[in-house]
């Protein structure tokens, strides 16, 4: 089943050179992909427009069979699509961590007590139950990254999309995030710099360069 | 939910972070009676009546566990806000004096105006630091939604909570960046200058700082509304709690009126 297809995906920054000319990628289910490129080549660009954050000047991005135009199509997409981001603080915005990953769940039409069962849940698969009533700004860069991951697993995706998550984590962190997204039976799409961590998690590669897309 | 807020790992510190016994009563009946008893506490005039009014408070204070010491401290941290002008009244009101420094006189209606204020702000803000100071800000937060307090503000109040540390480490690191590079502020357009660049640098990482919150926030189904964990109730200690306060704030106004009448 065919989850993410981007077609002929052109896009600028305004007043700008061109990031993006008639990019195109297919991610089917169980999937796992990653997507290498120099720094400020429109990588985390293109995740945003997969996201629907920004809107591409031509070119058409369908999720799971249905194409996304308006926002309404990419409200029912993320319901589907896990999106971590590069800095965790970004993501992490409630005060404390069972709220933070109760508010997916929330906002997905969950009930408090199903959203809570789902924090329990997804906070000891992950083996991060110590830090389930601690504040999100004073966790460490590595458990931050950890929780951000279990933020996003609490919606129960079918794609997760990963910008750098490798970011300024120490080995031992490193190993166990390398450890759980090796588990997980999710589609996923990585950007990554750091080629062993591909290997590993998303060894099918496409080439961001020169504004367009290649397989590798 | 209030377990994960008031447990043993306050998520913040301050004075909320002793373990007080007015943390286990409602948050939103708290706000609620130090509202009432702020104003009733400050339409009062006697200053027998808000002698014991102040007396009330301490009583809070007491009830409430938290370490006086400290919390009376704090009080007169306040105070140090307002005594200029305590200082001032007895020489600015007009009325029979008592005494004179420099030839300025002071009065006795001024001198009386001034223990007023002082009372009545005391008592106040002793009140409103037992009952509502010992929350934490982010139950405090709840509680005002609970209140039907507009869910903007409190949205604006819980992004600042988590946020202004961010903040605070952005703007450390801005200087420490700037000090390794022998950077020493002094009295110059340079040192302006840079300053100007700081605080603007500050201005423009927050708001792009809030467009990608904003973002991870759609990523996660945001469509407007946060839903807040916390549930409140209504026990029965709180409601005797506030039978009491009431019957307090009752007596004295009361006494107000019977001392008016005599």
């Amino acid at each position: 089943m065919l989850l993410l297809d981007l077609n002929n995906i052109h896009f600028a920054y305004p007043g700008l050179d061109p990031v993006l000319e008639g990019v195109s990628m297919q991610l089917n289910a169980g999937e796992r992909l990653s997507i290498v490129g120099p720094n400020g080549a429109g990588k985390s660009t293109l995740l945003k427009i997969i996201m629907g954050l920004i809107a591409p000047a031509s070119g058409t991005v369908a999720a799971f069979g249905k194409p996304c135009s308006s926002e309404a199509d990419f409200h029912e997409m993320r319901r589907r699509v896990g999106f971590v981001f590069q800095d965790a603080d970004d993501q992490l915005f409630c005060p404390t961590v069972a709220e933070d990953v109760a508010f997916g769940p929330l906002n997905l039409g969950k009930s408090k007590q199903e959203a809570l069962a789902i924090v329990d849940a997804v906070l000891s698969r992950l083996g991060l139950m110590h830090l389930r009533d601690r504040v999100t700004h004073k966790l460490s860069g590595g458990e931050k990254r950890l929780v951000t991951l279990a933020t996003v697993l609490a919606m129960e995706p079918d794609v997760l999309i990963l910008d750098e998550p490798t970011n300024a984590l120490d080995p031992s962190n490193y190993a166990r995030l390398t450890e759980i997204l090796k588990g997980l039976d999710q589609a996923i799409l990585l950007v990554s710099h750091d080629p062993e961590f591909r290997a590993q998690v998303a060894p099918k590669e496409y080439h961001l360069k020169d504004r367009e897309l290649v397989r590798v | 939910m209030t377990y994960v807020l008031t447990g043993d790992e306050k998520p913040l510190s301050g004075i909320g972070a002793f373990r007080a016994k007015v943390t286990t009563l409602d948050p939103r009946m708290r706000i609620v009676m130090t509202a009432v008893y702020a104003v009733v506490v400050v339409s009062l005039s006697n200053l027998w009546v808000l002698s014991a009014a102040l007396g009330l408070s301490m009583w809070l204070l007491a009830y409430s566990g938290l370490p006086p010491r400290k919390t009376l401290k704090r009080m007169a941290m306040m105070d140090s806000f307002i005594i200029f002008m305590l200082v001032l009244l007895p020489f600015t009101i007009p009325g029979t004096p008592v005494f004179s420094v420099w030839g300025l006189e002071a009065s006795w209606e001024g001198l009386r105006r001034a223990a007023e204020i002082a009372l009545t702000a005391n008592a106040v803000i002793l009140a409103v630091m037992t009952l509502v100071g010992s929350m934490e800000p982010v139950t405090m937060g709840h509680a005002l939604f609970a209140l039907k307090t507009p869910e903007r503000l409190v949205h604006l109040m819980m992004f600042t909570i988590r946020y202004i540390d961010v903040l605070r480490e952005e703007y450390q690191r801005l200087r420490t960046s700037m000090k390794l590079r022998g950077f020493r502020p002094g009295t110059n357009w340079h040192t302006y200058r840079s300053y100007g660049y700081l605080v603007g640098m500050m201005l423009v990482r927050a708001i792009e700082r809030s467009e990608r919150i904003l973002a991870a926030m759609k990523c996660r189904g945001f469509s407007g509304r946060i839903i807040l964990l916390e549930d409140f109730r209504l026990g029965r200690s709180d409601l005797l709690f506030a039978a009491a306060l009431t019957a307090a704030l009752a007596a004295l106004i009361w006494a107000e009126a019977i001392y008016a009448a005599s």
